[in-house]
């Protein structure tokens, strides 16, 4: 069984500079020339509704195209990203994850084996060859973590993904992105669940109206937020 | 993903099959193609002939029935090897153009007027001129091919020896339907109208409502058909021996005789007048 | 309506009768109009599939345009295919006019715009549900087209089914490019044809019956499989 990859020889080594960054949309401007710098393992991006932390999480994935600004990577990361719904292809469960290995490259011996393995750490092996669209909210969601885990990305990109999750599967979905994190792939993503950012982020990343409010380490996040947006944020969410 | 890769490939294998029946399917096959009229093929001459020739000579005979004219034009893009039609001034002058080696005459049948038993223009009679000039004079309705077949070619001739300009006269109540004869008989029953039509056509047509015949037996109205074969000097790919084969059998005693044997109800339809050899 | 009932006694005789000829018709038909489906949808459905999630210039114009030749008259295309294959036509030297192969083409023509454009619809449709998560994985247009049409295999059975019943139904294209040869070229609807001329109207009736039953039975096969494939793959 691989293992995805190397832990990072210091975690303090930025990993994605933006710079300027800017989407706009029509007269609407969704990311307002953030300027930020990576560099924790494990990121979580907080905001309210609509404050744009999915287009910053497409930005950087490449699924949207900057209208201002740029990326800075200092070294080639391989990403891989889920969403908050899971998109299966009217197939196996373990096809759809051989798909994503398939257009990585790999010969279809390998991409049967990884795929096999990351259904088995996702603890989906009994129902590798049941219908993916017929599994239940929870299992899809796993299936596509598999998906994504088997491409061993440097740098795993998750948007909302438990959001839509009763919370038995939550848990279940939230303990095998610990998982790849502890395997030493990074992390940034976004959630509405409170508890699972502190469980979960080394640094958070704040954004209000498009505009990067505040980054800090996560302890200090929760304990002295800075910026005014921040602690309403947080007085509001937390019951 | 390899139910994906069978899928496509039964698919692919599918579709040539397919390919391959269609087009193979007859390819073997000795025949000729004769472009014709829909008089002959509608009034059920050919089903009764066809088998005759075929199984003496082997050779299949493939119809495509149209009207006259585009019958002949059809063999004018080479697309038959013999002609069969009637209308012997266009078919001179195919062979004047040189597309068809030579026209011999076949056999002959009648027209008739049908129209509505009631006989509104008192056209009934045996003089077609004089038949005509009364339903024009009543604007009774009367149906044309008006699609330049034989028949429709000798529907003009017949307006013009009747002295009856139709290109003045036209009006609401000569309906150009541009159709084949069964067509426009359909038409003509369905508006209770006057049309002139073949015999044979006209014996072979079931639908014919209140209509029945009006006009008959003026020798003004006999039909003569030709059959021609197309030029091989034009058309390298006209298979003329077995065309030929055809034409000979259809002038010579037999063929002559099975068209004489060919009735509807005791009636016979076409009568032979072929030259004799 | 006596002329009904005696369509319906007609249309009852002809297939208890089931004499060999008219079997033969039943059979030339749906070997061309399945074989002309199966050509359209070969080169409609990637068309389709690729003016769905393809971006390149004149896209749009093509899509208006397959839109637009959805509603090519059959007589039309019979034309043009039978100027090509006529003997004095581009590719008369292939001696096809007349034969099942020249309707299978001209079928084809007149039915790969439709497979085409429904195909668009359909593919652009999955390609919103499917868009970022294809394009995340490294999945090239090209790519995606071909993925998509693959999982949308039974919804596109709409799309061909479609394609099958105008090709089956049409008269005006095999007419012309086939001549309605007895025995060789003579198919349903050619031969509804040639009964209404000839004033049989029952007979002509009661094998429309018998073309509607079997483009009904394609159907309702089509549409079982695609319940059984809903049932199957979500």
């Amino acid at each position: 069984m691989s293992v995805p990859t190397k832990i990072p020889a210091a975690a303090a080594t930025a990993w994605l500079h933006l710079e300027q960054l800017g989407l706009q949309a029509g007269s609407t401007c969704i990311i307002d020339a953030a300027t930020l710098t990576l560099a924790a393992q494990r990121t979580v991006v907080l905001g309210p509704n609509g404050a744009g932390k999915s287009s910053l999480l497409r930005l950087i994935h490449g699924l949207l195209r900057p209208t201002g600004g740029q990326l800075i990577w200092p070294q080639q990361l391989t990403q891989a990203m889920v969403f908050q719904r899971p998109v299966m292809l009217r197939t196996t469960a373990l096809e759809n994850v051989i798909y994503g290995l398939r257009l990585q490259g790999h010969n279809a011996p390998e991409c049967r084996q990884r795929a096999a393995a990351a259904l088995d750490k996702v603890g989906l092996s009994a129902i590798a060859q049941r219908p993916a669209r017929l599994l239940s909210g929870g299992e899809q969601q796993r299936v596509a973590l598999a998906r994504a885990w088997a491409r061993e990305p440097a740098l795993l990109i998750l948007d909302e993904p438990t959001a839509s999750l009763d919370p038995a599967s939550a848990r279940e979905v939230e303990r095998i992105i610990t998982e790849i994190a502890n395997a030493g792939t990074r992390l940034l993503m976004t959630t509405h669940n409170l508890g699972q950012a502190r469980r979960i982020a080394e640094e958070i990343v704040f954004i209000d109206h498009g505009r990067i409010v505040e980054q800090s380490a996560a302890d200090l996040f929760f304990t002295l937020p800075q910026s005014n947006a921040a602690q309403c944020f947080l007085k509001e969410e937390t019951p | 993903m390899t139910s994906r890769r069978l899928f496509c490939t039964s698919l692919a294998v599918l579709t040539t099959l397919g390919l391959l029946s269609a087009t193979a399917s007859h390819a073997e096959e000795r025949f000729i193609t004769v472009s014709s009229t829909t008089s002959t093929e509608q009034s059920g001459l050919f089903s009764h002939l066809l088998p005759i020739f075929e199984k003496t000579s082997g050779i299949k005979v493939r119809v495509v029935a149209l009207g006259t004219g585009q019958a002949l034009d059809l063999a004018r893009r080479g697309d038959a090897d013999v002609v069969f039609v009637h209308d012997k001034s266009a078919e001179e002058k195919f062979v004047a153009e040189g597309f068809g080696v030579k026209r011999q005459e076949v056999m002959y049948n009648d027209f008739i007027v049908a129209g509505p038993k009631s006989d509104p223009a008192k056209a009934a009679g045996k003089d077609i001129l004089e038949g005509l000039r009364r339903i024009e004079a009543a604007q009774a309705p009367f149906v044309s091919r008006g699609d330049k077949s034989g028949t429709h070619a000798a529907e003009l001739r017949y307006w013009k020896a009747a002295n009856v300009d139709l290109d003045k006269a036209k009006g609401a109540w000569y309906r150009d339907t541009g159709s084949g004869m069964g067509p426009a008989l359909n038409t003509a029953a369905s508006m209770n109208a006057y049309i002139l039509a073949d015999r044979g056509t006209w014996l072979a047509f079931k639908n014919r409502g209140e209509l029945g015949i009006v006009v008959e037996g003026d020798t003004r109205l006999f039909n003569q058909y030709g059959v021609i074969l197309v030029n091989p000097a034009k058309h390298p790919h006209v298979k003329q021996a077995d065309g030929q084969k055809f034409i000979d059998w259809v002038v010579s005693e037999a063929g002559q005789k099975s068209i004489a044997d060919y009735k509807i109800g005791g009636e016979q339809l076409f009568f032979p007048n072929a030259a004799k050899p | 309506m006596p002329e009904f009932s005696e369509s319906l006694l007609a249309a009852w005789y002809l297939l208890t009768d089931a004499n060999a000829r008219l079997i033969d018709v039943v059979l030339l038909s749906l070997r061309v109009s399945l074989t002309a489906a199966m050509i359209a949808c070969l080169i409609g459905m990637p068309i389709g599939a690729l003016l769905a999630v393809g971006r390149f210039p004149g896209r749009r114009a093509l899509i208006v345009l397959f839109n637009g030749l959805m509603g090519l008259p059959p007589v039309v295309v019979g034309l043009l295919v039978y100027l090509l294959l006529s003997r004095a036509g581009p590719l008369g030297s292939f001696g096809l006019l007349f034969s099942p192969a020249a309707m299978v083409i001209a079928q084809a023509v007149l039915v790969t715009p439709i497979v085409a454009a429904l195909t668009r619809q359909t593919i652009a449709d999955s390609w919103l549900e499917f868009r970022e998560q294809l394009r995340s994985l490294g999945a090239s247009r090209t790519r995606a087209a071909a993925t998509l049409l693959w999982d949308g295999r039974f919804s596109l059975s709409t799309a061909a089914l479609a394609g099958f019943g105008r090709a089956i139904a049409e008269v005006g294209a095999v007419m012309i490019v086939g001549g309605n040869i007895d025995g060789v070229t003579r198919v349903m609807t050619t031969t509804i044809a040639l009964e209404t001329s000839k004033g049989d109207l029952p007979l002509a009736l009661g094998l429309g019956l018998i073309l509607i039953t079997v483009v009904l039975a394609v159907n309702a096969a089509a549409y079982l499989l695609r319940q059984w494939a809903e049932r199957r793959w979500g």
